[in-house]
């Protein structure tokens, strides 16, 4: 999981992607999800999923919204493991999604938005 | 005209209820104009267990008839009129109010009456018979100013007689002529272990006695006397001496009758009239008639099929019985006598704990032809279907009826040595090749494969060895039967509960760390988190079991389809004063809820936006409410009617035991939801009976019902003890609740819970109610814990300040979600479909 972690915080940022902080690492709860703004009240405004996993304190941002129940909700879903995957399940009828790839393993044909995460000086930024 | 062929089926009961259905599922139904006479003032109704009657089950509970059935399938009855006449020639039957109907084919199923022996004085008042609820109703009028009663007849049914008197209170006497107890199922020593274990409950039993007349009595209504000179004096007379096959109208129109009575039929089921029918137990079949249910069941099947011209035949049925005797246990097969020539016994006798088992062998002894057993009935499925099947008997053959203490097992047969003919359910007609189809396609759970199959859904005796059947299917199939909770937890969610409790762990982290691997899913976390809420009650949302909490239980909530959620108060037993009614109203408009009511007796508030819940929860706090849990697996609601205290009929105070329930049980962490309901009398207006614990007032005392729920698939509840006073009631409820909690599987409601138990509602009793495992003071000490511990979860998360961050709808923002768009419908919000919130997002 380590290596996936380092993975997600190398990502080359994009030139139209700007990292934005978010919060001090310490606010965000432990093996649970909480939402964060991203861009608001821009056009752009984009609800985010945000994870912190104990094992190697990592953290995860992919999109809120679960194209499901179409209904802003997966910071609110459980953290799960799949072998050496780990993923969220919907709160609303338990689809699971990667935190990594935002693949859903109950259908090949979705998949949900992933962001760039960095820690810095104890604080957490998202990029998109 | 109509071109429909007409069917006129004389006689409601079991077996004419049976041809009714069996026509109904026929595949040329729509071309059959059905109606039936139904003598009774109800419809059929199951009279195999009709001394529940007495132990709290309502005329309602006994019928075979779903409501509206006859009416759904055009079935036209003629209920409280009876068939006079049969005009043959004409093809008529004329009803008794004068109704003459026409037929193409007339099926007979008139039944039995109860044979009364022509004692001087049999007509007295106060003497009865047994077979009809009516019957039951006026003996339940007598016994009110009786003391003393008596069944002449020690066979099956005066002993199932017997038991409904010590059931009304009433000092017990049973007469029978011959020298033991049912003197057709079982042997004398049998009968001699069936006599002491009876006398051991009160039941006095008199053997050889000839009853010469019935006069009046010195101290009781009635006095018997005998032939051997002494006298028996009795309030009541119950006369269970035999049944005779009701043949008055086949008489009358001359079909053909043995010379002792019964209708004689073919093997097709028809009498000497090509065009008329007999089945059940007015029919005579190769000179026999045959008293139990599951032959005239056969019979109806088999005259249905001979009238939709299918090839089918009765080819005599199996009279093995098993049966509970005042709740002893006692079974009979095949040639329980050792009539067949050269026959040789084995018999095994303990007096210490009162069994009696004897195996009938044949000369060689190498087939088993018949058996008795008495006090211990568990070999039953076993040793009737190496009868019945001719299966080779071990090298040993007493070794089917000694105890095995040597831990290996019973040596028995495996159920692999049945052929796929082999009827498994004689109820039901279920074979071993059906249940396999059934556990093949999909029917890999006990509860599963009795729905698909109805197999021992009737009276449940061949549960194990259904069971046993499909563990074998299953293994052949190469299906390995993994009881794992998850890839997590190599562990059983009992097992679990077990290692959290023993080993006294407290977070899940621990259980994982010590038990489990990798990091955890959406079905061992919550599973863990209610575990630990079950043993230790801790808050739910303390930081180390927060993460473990399905979204409902992290928020304290019910979430609906567009992320919002509802909130529902605690409204115990459904008592709700007008002030707080008022306060629901205001919190409702102030916050623009939806509200509508439950069908738990509460107010369920819909529409709560996450950063709401907190705000609404204070002010519902500081007007009395607390938390009512629906969002949990826990106890939810006790509903109840509004009882003695308004009600006419109510017999006791049902509000207040609700009350007194529902807040013993409130926030009990447990399997899946509880629920539980009150009634005040056997009107049963809280529907008690469709809930987890149902209770209901009688005169003396509660009945108290288990397993039952509604929802998918709706299951009536049990009855498990009756007459209960509220210190013994509220005590089996502890152990019966933490006993769910604790062995029952993830997501199992008690009704399944129960069903897959081995023993069924039988074994529940003897855990819960005779503590056979020596557990009972350890389940009562563990829920006082969880009783003396119990906080309203929403007080202790508004009292803390830093709880409140997680109800923010976002970590940097306190803007709302954009996407939670409510619009108007019938004066109240409702969520926007999917292109009403576009039309209001562009």
């Amino acid at each position: 999981m380590n290596d996936l972690t380092q993975q997600a915080q190398d990502d080359t940022v994009t030139a139209d992607q700007s990292w934005t902080h978010i919060c001090p690492l310490q606010d965000l709860p432990i093996d649970a999800g909480i939402a964060a703004l991203l861009h608001a009240d821009t056009p752009e405004e984009t609800q985010i999923a945000l994870f912190r996993t104990s094992d190697n304190d990592a953290v995860y941002a992919i999109s809120n919204f679960d194209p499901f129940s179409e209904a802003n909700v997966l910071a609110r879903g459980i953290l799960c493991s799949f072998g050496e995957q780990i993923a969220v399940a919907s709160p609303v009828l338990k689809e699971h999604f990667d935190l990594v790839t935002g693949q859903c393993f109950e259908d090949d044909s979705v998949s949900i938005a992933t962001f760039p995460v960095k820690l810095d000086d104890g604080n957490v930024f998202v990029a998109g | 005209m109509s071109t429909k062929q007409r069917i006129i089926v004389i006689g409601n009961g079991m077996v004419g209820h049976k041809f009714l259905e069996a026509m109904v599922s026929s595949p040329q139904y729509s071309a059959f104009e059905v109606t039936t006479f139904c003598e009774e003032s109800r419809i059929a109704y199951d009279r195999v267990h009709l001394t529940e009657f007495f132990g709290g089950r309502s005329a309602d509970d006994l019928s075979l008839v779903e409501p509206g059935y006859y009416e759904q399938h055009g079935i036209r009855v003629l209920l409280g009129d009876k068939a006079v006449h049969i005009d043959r020639d004409a093809k008529t039957v004329t009803s008794e109010k004068g109704e003459v109907l026409n037929y193409d084919k007339l099926v007979l199923a008139t039944g039995s009456f109860p044979f009364v022996p022509p004692i001087p004085g049999h007509t007295r008042d106060n003497c009865f018979v047994y077979r009809t609820i009516d019957d039951l109703e006026a003996m339940q009028a007598a016994a009110k100013n009786s003391k003393v009663g008596a069944v002449i007849g020690g066979g099956l049914l005066g002993l199932e007689a017997a038991k409904a008197l010590v059931d009304l209170g009433l000092e017990t006497h049973v007469i029978e002529f011959a020298p033991r107890l049912m003197a057709v199922q079982v042997d004398d020593g049998g009968g001699a272990m069936l006599r002491q274990k009876i006398e051991e409950l009160g039941v006095k039993v008199h053997l050889g006695m000839n009853t010469q007349n019935i006069g009046d009595g010195d101290e009781c209504f009635h006095k018997m006397s005998f032939a051997d000179g002494s006298e028996i004096e009795t309030d009541m007379l119950l006369f269970s001496a035999g049944i005779r096959p009701q043949d008055a109208l086949a008489r009358d129109c001359e079909l053909e009758l043995g010379e002792r009575g019964g209708i004689v039929v073919n093997d097709q089921c028809l009498t000497s009239d090509p065009d008329v029918y007999a089945i059940g137990e007015c029919a005579l079949w190769s000179g026999r008639i045959y008293g139990l249910v599951a032959p005239g069941y056969r019979m109806a099947q088999v005259a249905c099929d001979h009238i939709n011209a299918e090839d089918s035949a009765f080819t005599g049925a199996d009279m093995s019985t098993k049966l509970k005797l005042m709740g002893i246990d006692v079974a009979s097969i095949g040639d329980a006598h050792a009539n067949t020539p050269g026959a040789k016994e084995y018999t095994y006798v303990n007096g210490t704990d009162e069994v009696y088992k004897k195996i009938v062998v044949n000369e060689d002894s190498t087939r088993l032809l018949g058996a008795v057993l008495v006090g211990d009935a568990a070999d039953y499925g076993t040793l009737l279907q190496m009868t019945l099947n001719d299966i080779p008997l071990p090298e040993f053959p007493d070794a089917l009826i000694l105890p095995q203490r040597d831990g290996n097992g019973a040596t028995g047969m495996g159920v692999d040595m049945l052929p796929d003919g082999a009827q498994i359910c004689s109820c039901n007609d279920v074979t071993k090749g059906q249940l396999c189809q059934a556990v093949s396609n999909g029917a890999t759970a006990l509860g599963d494969l009795m729905l698909a199959t109805d197999a021992g859904t009737s009276c449940g005796g061949c549960k194990t060895l259904v069971g046993q059947v499909m563990n074998s299917e299953l293994e052949k199939m190469g299906v390995e039967v993994n009881t794992d909770l998850c890839e997590h937890f190599p562990h059983t969610r009992q097992e679990l509960y077990h290692l959290v409790r023993v080993g006294e762990i407290k977070t899940f982290g621990d259980l994982l760390a010590q038990h489990g691997s990798g990091y955890g899913c959406e079905i061992c976390k919550p599973t863990v988190g209610s575990i630990l809420a079950s043993c230790w009650n801790d808050y739910v949302l303390e930081p180390e079991h927060v993460a473990l909490q399905d979204t409902n239980d992290r928020y304290l909530g019910n979430m609906q389809k567009d992320g919002t959620y509802s909130i529902v108060p605690r409204i115990a037993g459904g008592e709700i004063t007008p002030e707080k009614l008022i306060v629901l109203g205001e919190v409702g408009k102030k916050y623009n809820l939806y509200t509508k009511l439950t069908g738990g007796q509460r107010i369920d508030l819909f529409g709560a936006r996450l950063e709401q819940l907190p705000a609404i929860w204070k002010e519902l706090i500081d007007a009395g409410f607390e938390t009512g849990h629906a969002y949990g697996k826990s106890l939810r609601t006790v509903k109840s009617c509004v009882g003695s205290t308004w009600c006419r009929y109510g017999q006791n105070d049902s509000v207040a035991l609700a009350l007194e329930i529902e807040h013993r049980y409130k926030g009990l962490r447990s399997p899946h939801k509880i629920k539980s309901a009150v009634s005040g009398c056997t009107r049963e207006c809280a529907e008690a009976q469709s809930k987890d614990v149902g209770i209901i007032a009688t005169e003396t005392g509660w009945n108290m019902y288990v397993c039952g729920n509604g929802g998918m698939r709706p299951r009536h509840a049990d009855l498990f003890a009756t007459d209960l006073d509220k210190d013994t009631l509220i005590k089996y409820t502890d152990r019966f609740m933490m006993f769910y909690v604790q062995t029952a599987d993830r997501l199992q409601r008690t009704s399944t819970w129960m069903e897959n138990m081995e023993g069924g509602i039988d074994y529940l009793r003897e855990v819960i109610i005779d503590d056979s495992l020596g557990i009972c003071e350890k389940l009562e000490t563990e829920m006082a814990k969880v009783i003396d511990t119990y906080q309203c979860e929403w007080k202790t998360t508004i009292d803390d300040e830093e709880k409140m961050l997680m109800f923010r709808p976002f970590i940097n923002s306190d803007k709302g979600d954009s996407n939670v768009i409510f619009v108007e419908e019938r004066e109240q919000i409702r969520p926007a479909r999917k292109e009403e919130r576009e039309l209001v997002n562009s």
